[in-house]
């Protein structure tokens, strides 16, 4: 069962794809959405059956499919394994992922390329699960890649536009410098354990044969892969753009689960990066300020889905801020409650860019409230999520790395995290006042939101609103459920009740002024914000990071790769060459003069051919 | 008579032939070197049929004289073959083997 979790969807995106490309003009509507939205069903139910097996107390499941390489003491096995960390991984990327893909049933409906969206959009599940599920860091990688690969065809998925062409070749080429640093770290990992097995299990068993100083160096190479994969500074630009993509890929890919593989990678190499807690502290470092980072970014911008990007980065540093501390769980559980609120955000963004003509502007929205009733309310609920105010399920999650980085003692940790807590309710309303509350500009024809778009969002809002409580802390009356079930290694914390409640008011006080913040400036009437001091312009330019990397990265390479283009290549290597053929040439010359076809010029030939072998053997051998 | 004066005329007659058949094109002129050369051989069997004793030398050189009598008549016919399909005897001409021939 645990195998067909993993291979059913991959097998319906190959299903699919072969009767795309059979007949790529026919309409199947019906085919692509019963094997496109029936296989992630099918999954979720069989993941829900392994998932209560687990929780009914069973032990890590285990199957082995087959072996795939075995080379001396290199043994790699297509294996699979479901422990806790698993099987919270995959129970919410099976019910959203479904979610979604019957949300994008409706998106879709009326694109061209329905099957081969489907297509992507089960080879995407198909690689999760494969990732989550991998028995070792082999199988771990080829998930890795695969959803790489996914993403990268999705995000280019309107391929009429070059610039979305471009945003596919960033995210893919940015995700390969993390993807080096990841296959680094694997390599030194299994060198170092010198053959003694490589599965998570046994790696685990053997890790103190790994010397510190090795430890560092593959927990850093590991957590650059992360740093890709996970779009943290500096290799986060590949992130805003990939939004090029359709919405629910946003929804699915970019937001609720292939962006937190970087944390369940981190979670997954626990073992190694308890020894190492420098080299966590650095990584709750880059969390933190890629936090704050894309908080402020997302203050100024005025795409809709750009700022839903800026914020799945800043809440994906939280979660390298929890792990990085060794607060495993709660990384993970903000994976958990991310995973819903921000797919219900980004498809509650669908569904007004759809029935505005796919307009993403959002200073060109504004009075939505009552035309879409049911959008606001659910976006409401997802924004109050992840502004932190409780009982929604952001609360929880949020406040349990706050007190974290609090009870570490790292303020600065925490004072950055707070002040990206604030900046993310002001971020949040102000998106959902200016598309809701706002004065609009201009009388708008609303097109309908068909109902397979509008029943994934009240699910999702009710999970927004509840899953919180699965790991509600002590102090909130919860038994912090889900880091008893991860049982993941995490720092043990010392910290008072009265403290706790201290801090998580003063997140809440932080949300709510926020939010009133934003209440003042857009609720009413939203302008688009003047960009008119030093700083803003900074800000609105995305501190012209971009422009950086081109500047210091891609324009010396482009240099460097016109001087081979233009310099070395034909004149070194093709001069080489071309030195060799015009000898080769001379010489044949040479000798083809002396094949002229002339009997004669011949017979001269056998003179002296016979002359030559006449003295070799008279004066030379003395035959006679 | 030694035998030695013999082999001279044989070697002086053989490079005679040799080297007409070299710098010459007329084909008469390479019929007839060949000639030539064939007489030196000729002539040396003979000579040294006679300087050994043996007859086998001689019945070689009789044999001989009658197989070249038969070539002559071929080469003769072909010469005049050649001439009626290209109007000329000239040797360097005759280049079909060649590949790229410019007479061709």
């Amino acid at each position: 069962m645990l195998s067909l979790i993993v291979i059913l969807p991959f097998l319906s995106a190959f299903l699919m794809a072969l009767v795309y490309l059979e007949n790529a003009q026919k309409k199947r509507y019906f085919f692509y959405t019963l094997v496109g939205v029936g296989t992630p069903l099918t999954v979720t139910v069989l993941s829900f059956i392994l998932g209560s097996q687990v929780l009914a107390g069973s032990d890590t499941i285990y199957q082995t499919l087959l072996q795939w390489i075995h080379v001396d003491n290199f043994n790699i096995e297509i294996a699979f394994m479901a422990d806790r960390l698993s099987i919270v991984m995959i129970s919410f990327i099976t019910f959203i992922g479904t979610l979604i893909h019957i949300y994008a049933a409706g998106y879709m409906k009326e694109d061209e390329g329905y099957g081969k969206f489907f297509a992507y959009f089960n080879l995407f599940m198909g690689s999760m699960l494969l990732l989550v599920l991998a028995d070792n860091p082999i199988m771990m990688f080829i998930g890795w890649e695969l959803v790489g690969l996914s993403s990268y065809l999705l995000i280019g998925y309107y391929h009429n536009e070059s610039s979305n062409i471009t945003a596919a070749n960033k995210a893919f080429i940015l995700n390969r410098v993390g993807d080096f640093g990841f296959i680094m770290g694997i390599s030194l990992l299994f060198v170092s354990l010198e053959g003694s097995g490589f599965t998570f299990d046994s790696i685990k068993e053997h890790i103190n044969m790994i010397d510190k100083e090795t430890l560092s160096l593959i927990g850093i190479l590991l957590f650059i892969g992360a740093m890709g994969k996970s779009a943290q500074i500096p290799l986060y630009v590949w992130l805003p753009d990939a939004m090029a993509g359709p919405t629910p890929v946003s929804a699915l890919i970019h937001a609720a689960t292939m962006v937190t593989a970087g944390v369940y990678m981190v979670a997954r190499y626990s073992f190694i990066y308890i020894e190492i807690p420098d080299i966590g502290l650095f990584i709750a470092t880059i969390g933190a300020v890629s936090a704050l980072f894309a908080a402020v970014i997302a203050s100024y911008q005025s795409d809709i889905k750009k700022i839903l990007a800026y914020s799945t980065m800043s809440q994906l540093g939280y979660m390298f801020m929890a792990v990085g501390l060794g607060a495993y769980s709660s990384g993970i559980f903000h994976v958990f409650t991310h995973a819903f609120f921000k797919a219900l955000l980004f498809m509650g963004a669908g569904a007004v860019i759809i029935a505005l003509h796919h307009e993403q502007n959002i200073f060109k929205m504004g009075g939505l409230k009552n035309s879409m009733k049911l959008v606001y309310i659910t976006m409401f609920i997802a924004t109050l999520a992840i502004s932190g105010i409780p009982p929604f399920a952001g609360f929880f999650s949020k406040d349990a790395i706050l007190v974290i980085a609090f009870a570490t003692e790292h303020y600065i940790l925490w004072g950055m995290g707070a002040l990206t807590a604030m900046l993310t309710a002001y971020y949040m309303f102000r998106l959902l006042f200016t598309v809701f509350l706002a004065q609009p500009k201009e009388a708008k024809n609303l097109q309908a939101v068909p109902a397979s778009m509008t029943t994934p969002l009240v699910i999702l809002a009710f999970g927004s609103a509840t899953v919180g409580f699965l790991g509600a802390n002590e102090a909130y009356g919860g038994s912090a459920w889900i880091n008893t079930f991860l049982s993941l290694p995490d720092t043990k914390l010392d910290i008072s009740h009265a403290k706790e409640y201290m801090l998580g008011g003063l997140n809440v006080l932080l949300g709510l002024l926020g939010m009133g913040f934003a209440y003042t400036l857009f609720a009413k009437e939203a302008e688009a914000t003047k960009v008119d001091t030093l700083f803003k312009k900074l800000v609105v330019h995305k501190f012209y990071i971009d422009e950086i990397y081109a500047f210091f990265i891609v324009k010396p390479l482009l240099l460097l790769s016109r001087f081979i283009a233009n310099v070395i290549d034909p004149r070194i290597f093709d001069g080489f060459i071309n030195f060799n053929v015009w000898g080769y040439r001379r010489s044949a010359l040479l000798f083809a003069k002396l094949q002229n076809g002339k009997v004669r010029y011949y017979a001269l030939y056998i003179l002296i051919g016979v002359s030559g072998m006449s003295y070799y053997l008279i004066l030379k051998l003395g035959v006679i | 008579m030694t035998p030695e004066l013999f082999f001279l005329l044989a070697s002086i007659l053989f490079s005679i032939g040799l080297v007409g058949l070299v710098s010459r094109r007329n084909l008469f002129v390479l019929y007839m070197s060949i000639e030539l050369m064939l007489s030196a051989v000729n002539l040396l069997l003979a000579t040294f049929s006679k300087v050994l004793n043996d007859a086998d030398g001689s019945v070689i050189a009789l044999l001989m004289i009658a197989v070249i009598a038969a070539e002559a008549a071929l080469f003769l016919a072909m010469i005049v073959h050649i001439y009626r399909s290209g109007r000329t005897i000239d040797s360097d001409k005759l280049n079909k083997l060649r590949e790229g021939a410019q007479n061709a």
